[in-house]
């Protein structure tokens, strides 16, 4: 295939996986923000949201105070930032429009159709209710992309590409969420608060869907170590760091076998999926798990740009 | 050859009766009111229907159209970059007799088109003869000298044409420019009818119409058929697009997702060795066919327009080694152009010593002193065209034109005559459509797509008919409020014994 059809179609999945991401983080800072401060803590929820998308120079450049309104302006709808949801719709779009024939209809009419309705949304002041709205048809769209995508793509190198956009995104964009999370994330030793701890912790699990999988994986209250290892290392849970990695090492396989040849993206991806495999939550508190989460987005950084080397060029 | 300042192609009694016939000929009920065969269901089904069922299917087409994402781009206007085609829901009908007239028609055209441009880059037979004058095609804008030294495979230089047709009354169909460069459309001919599908099923049930869905099929046929003479039996065919900015760059990727085949922009393609690859993830992959959908000018940035960022370095070098085919040929515009135009019917009997099936619209020349005489005293009854123009674009037409545009063109003509033509204001047919106000006639023409490879001439019966909706308008240009509908070749569907 072309190497411009890849890059598109990996790009348009970075950009939905991404605008999904941002609509939970989102809904997640709206909801703990509308908590008493007894129970949500003193921590700014609108602060993490800024520094989770991963946009706090850019913020700053535009907004002087982190407000509720400013936040969800930035990441809602500014052409100033270039990952807000709305641009992220747009740029996956375009992409979309320029590798058409790569897509199948129904994941075409589901990026074409989103466009569309975002449009609609009067994104400035947006108020709750509005807002709300706005979020679900986000993660909806991304939803039936994913899932369009899953059943209408022929399996060659065209749905690869497509998964391969969607799991380094979402690693990523997982890595972040916890990294900034992880001063709430205690070693096991600390001695656990009250209902403060609890709806940080559960935020997370919020925010990546996972809340009620939590509970039928670990049949405990939801502890901070626990939440770590849920979204790092365990393979049932579909949007693990391990489990994005299980997923990336298949999709970068399958290339290999149809091309016939493999490079530095495969040997990178099986590298870190090892090292996942290799650990235990344990160990990871001991040795520092801000540290541990720095070096993986570093090393998933570098598996991006191996894979832009190797294909996309 | 006609005598000079005579109008070519007709005579001077039967323009008469084509500019200033009062009765508008309609394609349903004729300037009678009689029903006319082949609309006999569908007229039944329309009187049976109620309105909102109408407006319904209306607004589900526009929805159709919405959700697919067919749009096009409009040149000039900020805001709306991204617009659908108005698409009216009653389609348009031509019998099989009056198709099968038209298909002979149209393949012995494009038989002669493709015969003329292989003359104009070689020897220049009907220059010698004295038929076709030698500056019309040495001083054509369109002509391309270098391909006076390539011989593109098969001697065929238009793969696909658009031919635009007109027509007066049940008898006289005239043809009404030839598009032999990269014409457009074919996708809304094919979206119609899927949509016609969706929409009423029950007269797809009733009538017999004949099927467009297999063009992608022949054109991709076509275009193997034409590959260079070292490709694989496979050859690999691209599609050349300038990008998502383009106009009709809903076609260009509607039509590769059909053949199948890569969707390619000039950064995709490099050229080593006078041979062209495309980039793809598995490394550089040769490529045999392109059909571009580029203009000349931009397609090599070393052969022609140096600042195109569009084209592909090199193109022309592997084009002239014959290591790749072009489609359609470099300088086919030398036909496409309104000059030539006029000499088509000396064109057809000269290559293939046959009458014209399809006739063209009466035409002055204004670079003969008479013929421009006469259009200048006759401003306000003639549409005037520029020779190379096109999209409705620079054309004045009389009766409908304010007294500063005609002077303007006035001015324009005595400047340029040579470049340009003008015809009679044409009585189009119309066909009824269902617009705001109800069911009303609008005025019609009709672009049936020729295919031409080595392997012969396909036409898939039927082909675009666009419509001008604003009403007693004549421009039917999408890019000027022009809408499209569905055209049906329908079998049978006569008059009921004893029903005329």
């Amino acid at each position: 295939m072309l190497s411009r059809t890849a890059d598109s179609l990996y790009w348009l999945s970075r950009y939905i996986e991404r605008a999904e991401n941002l609509a939970r983080i989102l809904g997640v800072a709206e909801r703990l923000a509308t908590l008493p401060s007894a129970y949500a803590g003193a921590s700014s929820e609108w602060e993490s949201a800024i520094a989770t998308a991963g946009c706090g120079p850019a913020f700053f450049n535009n907004y002087g105070q982190v407000t509720r309104a400013n936040v969800i302006e930035f990441i809602v709808a500014s052409d100033a930032n270039s990952s807000s949801i709305r641009r992220c719709v747009e740029t996956a779009r375009t992409n979309a429009r320029s590798v058409r024939t790569a897509l199948t209809i129904e994941m075409w009419e589901i990026i074409n159709g989103l466009w569309h309705e975002v449009q609609k949304f009067k994104l400035k002041n947006i108020d709750p209710s509005q807002l709300a709205k706005f979020l679900t048809v986000i993660q909806e769209a991304s939803l039936r992309f994913d899932g369009a995508a899953y059943r209408t793509m022929l399996r060659t190198d065209h749905f690869r590409f497509q998964r391969i956009g969607m799991f380094l995104e979402r690693s990523d964009n997982i890595a972040r969420l916890m990294d900034v999370k992880y001063h709430v994330l205690l070693p096991e030793q600390e001695p656990v608060g009250g209902g403060l701890d609890y709806f940080q912790w559960s935020a997370i699990l919020r925010a990546v869907g996972a809340l009620t999988s939590y509970n039928w994986v670990y049949r405990d209250n939801v502890k901070p170590w626990l939440v770590a290892d849920f979204m790092i290392l365990r393979m049932e849970q579909p949007r693990s760091l391990i489990s994005s990695y299980d997923n990336l090492n298949r999709q970068l396989d399958g290339l290999a076998e149809q091309y016939g040849r493999q490079g530095q993206a495969q040997r990178l991806a099986r590298a870190t999926f090892a090292n996942l495999q290799n650990q235990n939550i344990d160990d990871l508190f001991q040795s520092g798990l801000h540290e541990f989460l720095t070096d993986f987005i570093t090393e998933n950084n570098a598996l991006g740009a191996a894979v832009t080397d190797q294909y996309l060029l | 050859m006609a005598a000079k300042g005579q109008v070519q192609g007709q005579s001077q009694s039967q323009l008469q009766r084509l500019g200033q016939g009062p009765a508008i000929f309609d394609e349903m009920n004729g300037v009678d009111g009689v029903l006319r065969d082949g609309y006999h269901t569908l007229s039944r089904w329309l009187a049976d229907a109620p309105p909102e069922l109408l407006s319904n299917r209306k607004l589900e087409a526009e929805y159709f159209f919405r959700r697919i994402g067919i749009t096009f781009n409009v040149y000039g206007d900020a805001e709306g970059t991204e617009r659908i085609i108005p698409f009216d829901i009653v389609p348009r009908v031509l019998t099989m007799s009056e198709w099968d007239k038209l298909a002979k028609g149209l393949e012995q055209r494009v038989k002669a088109l493709n015969a003329f441009i292989g003359d104009a880059y070689g020897e220049r037979r009907i220059v010698k003869e004295g038929l076709v004058p030698e500056e019309l095609i040495l001083q054509n804008p369109a002509f391309q000298p270098a391909m006076t030294r390539i011989a593109p495979p098969g001697g065929i230089y238009v793969h696909i044409a658009g031919i635009d047709i007109v027509r007066v009354d049940p008898d006289t169909f005239y043809v009404l420019e030839d598009n032999a460069r990269t014409p457009s459309g074919v996708s809304y001919m094919l979206e119609n009818r899927e949509a016609m599908m969706r929409l009423f099923p029950e007269l797809f049930g009733k009538l017999k119409i004949a099927p467009v869905d297999n063009y992608t099929d022949n054109l991709l046929k076509t275009l193997k058929s034409v590959a260079p003479r070292g490709a694989s039996s496979e050859p690999v065919v691209v599609l050349l697009t300038p990008g998502p900015f383009n106009s009709a760059y809903y076609e260009h990727s509607f039509l590769a997702d059909k053949m199948g085949i890569e969707l390619v922009e000039g950064r995709d393609l490099f050229v080593r060795g006078n041979v062209v690859f495309m980039r793809t993830t598995e490394g550089p992959k040769r490529v045999d066919v392109i059909y571009r959908r580029i203009d000349d000018e931009f397609i090599d940035p070393l052969a022609f327009n140096p600042t195109s960022m569009l084209g592909v370095p090199g193109l022309m070098s592997a084009y002239a080694a014959g290591n790749v085919t072009i489609s359609n040929a470099i300088g086919t515009g030398v036909c496409d152009d309104k000059a030539i135009y006029s000499y088509m019917p000396e064109i057809v009997k000269f290559y293939l010593d046959e009458e014209p099936i399809l006739h063209n619209v009466p035409t002055w020349r204004c670079r003969e002193p008479d013929a421009l005489r006469y259009v200048l005293d006759h401003l306000s009854e003639l549409v005037v065209k520029e020779v190379n123009g096109s999209g409705g674009y620079g054309m004045l037409v009389g009766p409908h034109a304010t007294k500063e545009q005609i002077a303007t063109f006035r001015a324009k003509l005595i400047a340029h005559p040579e470049g340009f033509i003008a015809q009679p204001t044409l009585a189009l047919s119309t066909v009824p459509c269902f617009v705001d106000s109800g069911m009303a006639p609008r005025h019609v023409d009709l672009r049936p797509y020729v295919l031409c490879g080595a392997d012969g001439v396909r036409v898939v019966p039927g082909g675009l008919t666009r419509v001008a909706l604003k009403e007693g308008s004549l421009v039917v240009n999408s890019s000027q409020g022009g809408g499209t509908k569905d055209t049906w070749v329908v079998e049978g569907d006569l008059a009921p014994q004893g029903d005329r």
